[in-house]
């Protein structure tokens, strides 16, 4: 039974999942890069934090190695732990400038 | 006992860090008594040392090594100082007159606001004069040469506010480096010479060493150079007619009695070293007697008291150099004995004349002082009478022995020396003539104000008026030459290479007769003009006849100097200047900003503040490192 899975699983080639965790990952950090809205731009984090599970996961399977999909949940853990700070923060910011545009964070004058 | 000899120039050396540090504390009275206990602190300590030689013959000459200086490989210098006749009779001299110097300044700086300050330069000065005649090794010596350097330019432009003297303060100063420069390279050539640079070394090679050889020739040249600078010779000797613009005081201690000896002190320690070069003799005789001569024609002409009394102590020192060029080491250090009591007299008669004048140095606009001014005037008096070489007073002795030995040595140079003789008397009297005798010729405020001075400047001119009358009987000729006696252990090792030949009693008796004779006549002649016949010294904007001009010119030496060494040399510092310093070493420190200011405006464009630009940063980081580790 094990082997009919690990067979099926098999069926799709390792290197979709490498590309499309690839894809994912490039998407999340242009939604880094790109948006201005510091919510966005967490939700971008998280999807770069996914593209590199989704990756683990993948290898951990056609490795046959469970230590991939152990790290992915101290992913999991860290990545909630850092939304749960990092949303702290951006409620502090949205007190002190009524907004969420992170342009407007730029104390040094040019 | 000979421990007592670090105490001597001790000394001066804690009464100059006391003034140095407290003159704003200490009122001018305090001042004054601790510079001049210090230094009488010294002279009692140099009667003591003195004492302790006398009799013994050169038995008791003593070296005491206070620490050990430089040691490098076979070098060893030690700070050490010797105690022997030569060095204990300077010794005296320093002392002495240097306190009797101090107690007059305190009454002729009495005015000052640096008060002082000047009194720790004084302090200061004789601390290093005591070490350069202590030193038992050249380069204890060379500290003391330099220092009573420094503080000639300290005490030269003492008033600094004033432009002028400050550069006679520098010219004093430059001039006396140039004779630096030949008296280091002549240290240099002894240690290669002799291995080592203490007198014990040096002299005792010096007594084995197979003469007419070109480096001995050479390290006496050099030193002789040393001795030009700071004695004052041809042709280093315009500085010292220039540092009159220094308080009186000073340039009696310094330009009389003290500094200006020391190249003739430097002479007569090495006279073993001179006595392997009679090339370099001849030369120094020569030399001698040619400034003495120059001198005494300039002096002939001046109208200024002081300037007067410089070029007459430039001719005097000439006079002792031609001493020591002929051999009569013992005769050269008579004469700065007795030199020095009547020259600091005369200088300070003339700072007691010219603070009576208010100021006024020009003889043209004094005349008839000997009523105003009489202790001034009759101490005044004996110290003409002694520079003249009228018996029995000490220049007499002094003068005469050196025209002795010259005469035995060379009959031309004895002749050149009896018209130097004849001029200094002239001159001296023309000076005491015009200053004392006649009417006055000064402004009617003048006249009122004109009173005898503070007993704290006279009493050092009674004193040293008795030196100066006294001060010869140490020399009588014969057997009764106590100074000789005292002094033969230090040249009997140059003596008996030179074998001078010492003249008999008939030919000196005649000798002196001339001397008189024809000093009395200079005196006679003197008395002629400026007194029967009342001439005065032409004004300052009267055309003078063309030699009268020449003379009264300084034979245009200054200017000389001026044009073919100080102007090409600030020609090419201006060069220097405008183009090495600003342009290429200045430039280089541009070039430096300028990359700094470029580099920093480039890297300056990563700080904008922006957070998405940071972001942005910190992807593009990451990928460089990861690109790293792949490639």
């Amino acid at each position: 039974m094990g082997n009919q899975l690990m067979q099926t699983l098999h069926g799709i080639p390792l290197n979709n999942y490498i590309f499309l965790s690839a894809v994912l990952f490039v998407i999340g950090v242009m939604g880094v890069l790109y948006r201005r809205n510091a919510i966005i731009i967490f939700m971008s984090i998280e999807l770069m934090l996914n593209a590199v599970n989704l990756l683990l996961a993948a290898f951990s399977t056609y490795r046959s190695d469970g230590s991939g999909q152990v790290f992915v949940f101290f992913i999991m853990a860290v990545a909630a732990a850092e939304v749960a700070v990092g949303l702290a923060i951006l409620m502090m910011i949205y007190r002190n400038t009524k907004s969420v545009d992170i342009d407007l964070l730029s104390n040094i004058k040019n | 006992m000979t421990q007592l000899v670090q105490l001597v120039p001790l000394f001066p050396l804690i009464g100059f860090l006391i003034l140095a540090w407290q003159k704003n504390n200490l009122s001018k009275q305090m001042g004054a008594i601790i510079a001049s206990a210090a230094v009488l602190a010294s002279f009692v300590l140099s009667c003591v040392l003195f004492f302790s030689l006398v009799g013994k013959d050169g038995a008791a000459s003593a070296t005491y090594d206070l620490f050990t200086w430089m040691a490098a490989g076979n070098l060893k210098i030690s700070m050490s100082f010797l105690i022997d006749p030569l060095s204990s009779v300077f010794l005296l001299v320093i002392t002495g007159v240097g306190f009797l110097i101090h107690v007059y300044s305190a009454g002729y700086m009495h005015d000052d606001e640096h008060h002082n300050k000047f009194f720790s330069y004084l302090n200061l000065f004789i601390f290093f004069m005591l070490l350069l005649v202590l030193g038992s090794n050249y380069l204890v010596m060379f500290v003391g040469w330099e220092g009573v350097g420094l503080c000639s330019y300290l005490l030269i432009g003492f008033w600094f506010k004033n432009i002028n003297y400050s550069s006679a303060a520098k010219k004093a100063f430059i001039m006396n480096r140039i004779g630096d420069l030949g008296f280091l390279l002549g240290i240099i050539l002894i240690f290669m010479t002799f291995g080592g640079i203490d007198f014990e070394t040096v002299f005792a090679g010096a007594k084995n060493f197979p003469g007419n050889q070109s480096v001995m020739v050479a390290i006496t040249m050099l030193l002789f150079v040393g001795a030009m600078g700071k004695s004052a010779q041809i042709p280093l000797y315009t500085w010292l007619p220039d540092a009159m613009a220094g308080p009186t005081p000073v340039s009696a201690l310094i330009h009389a009695a003290t500094m200006v000896t020391a190249g003739v002190y430097m002479i007569a320690r090495s006279s073993v070293l001179y006595a392997l070069a009679p090339e370099t003799m001849h030369v120094v005789a020569v030399v001698g007697l040619v400034t003495a001569i120059l001198a005494a024609t300039i002096g002939l002409a001046q109208n200024d008291i002081k300037k007067v009394l410089a070029y007459s102590t430039v001719s005097q020192l000439g006079l002792m150099f031609m001493g020591l060029g002929v051999g009569a080491f013992t005769s050269a250090v008579f004469h700065v004995i007795t030199h020095a009591f009547f020259k600091a007299l005369l200088f300070l008669g003339a700072g007691s004349v010219i603070h009576a004048m208010h100021h006024e140095q020009d003889i043209r606009k004094m005349g008839g002082l000997k009523k105003h001014l009489p202790i001034t005037h009759i101490t005044f008096l004996l110290a003409t009478l002694a520079i003249s070489g009228v018996p029995p007073f000490s220049g007499f002795f002094s003068k005469d022995e050196i025209f002795a030995h010259t005469f035995e040595h060379n009959k031309v140079l004895w002749l050149f020396g009896v018209v130097v003789a004849v001029f200094t008397a002239f001159y001296m009297f023309r000076l005491y003539y015009l200053t004392f005798h006649g009417e006055f010729r000064g402004t009617k405020h003048q006249l009122e104000h004109l009173h005898e001075s503070p007993k704290s400047m006279t009493t050092p001119l009674m004193v040293l008026a008795l030196l100066s009358v006294v001060g010869g009987f140490i020399g009588i000729p014969g057997d009764g030459h106590l100074l000789h006696h005292f002094l033969a252990p230090v040249f009997k090792d140059a003596e008996i290479r030179l074998l001078p030949v010492e003249p008999n009693f008939s030919t000196e008796l005649a000798l002196m007769a001339v001397a008189v004779i024809t000093a009395v006549i200079a005196i006679l002649v003197a008395r002629n003009k400026y007194i029967t016949s009342k001439e005065v010294p032409a004004a300052e904007s009267a055309t003078l006849k063309p030699l009268h001009k020449l003379v009264y010119n300084k034979y245009y030496v200054d200017e000389l100097y001026e044009n073919v060494i100080t102007k090409p040399l600030n020609w090419k510092s201006n060069i220097y200047n405008k183009f090495v310093e600003n342009e290429i070493i200045d430039g280089g420190v541009r070039l430096v900003k300028w990359t700094v200011d470029g580099s920093s405006m480039l890297v300056r464009q990563l700080q904008t503040g922006k957070t998405g630009f940071y972001i942005l940063c910190m992807v593009l980081g990451v990928i460089a490192i990861l690109a790293t580790l792949i490639l």
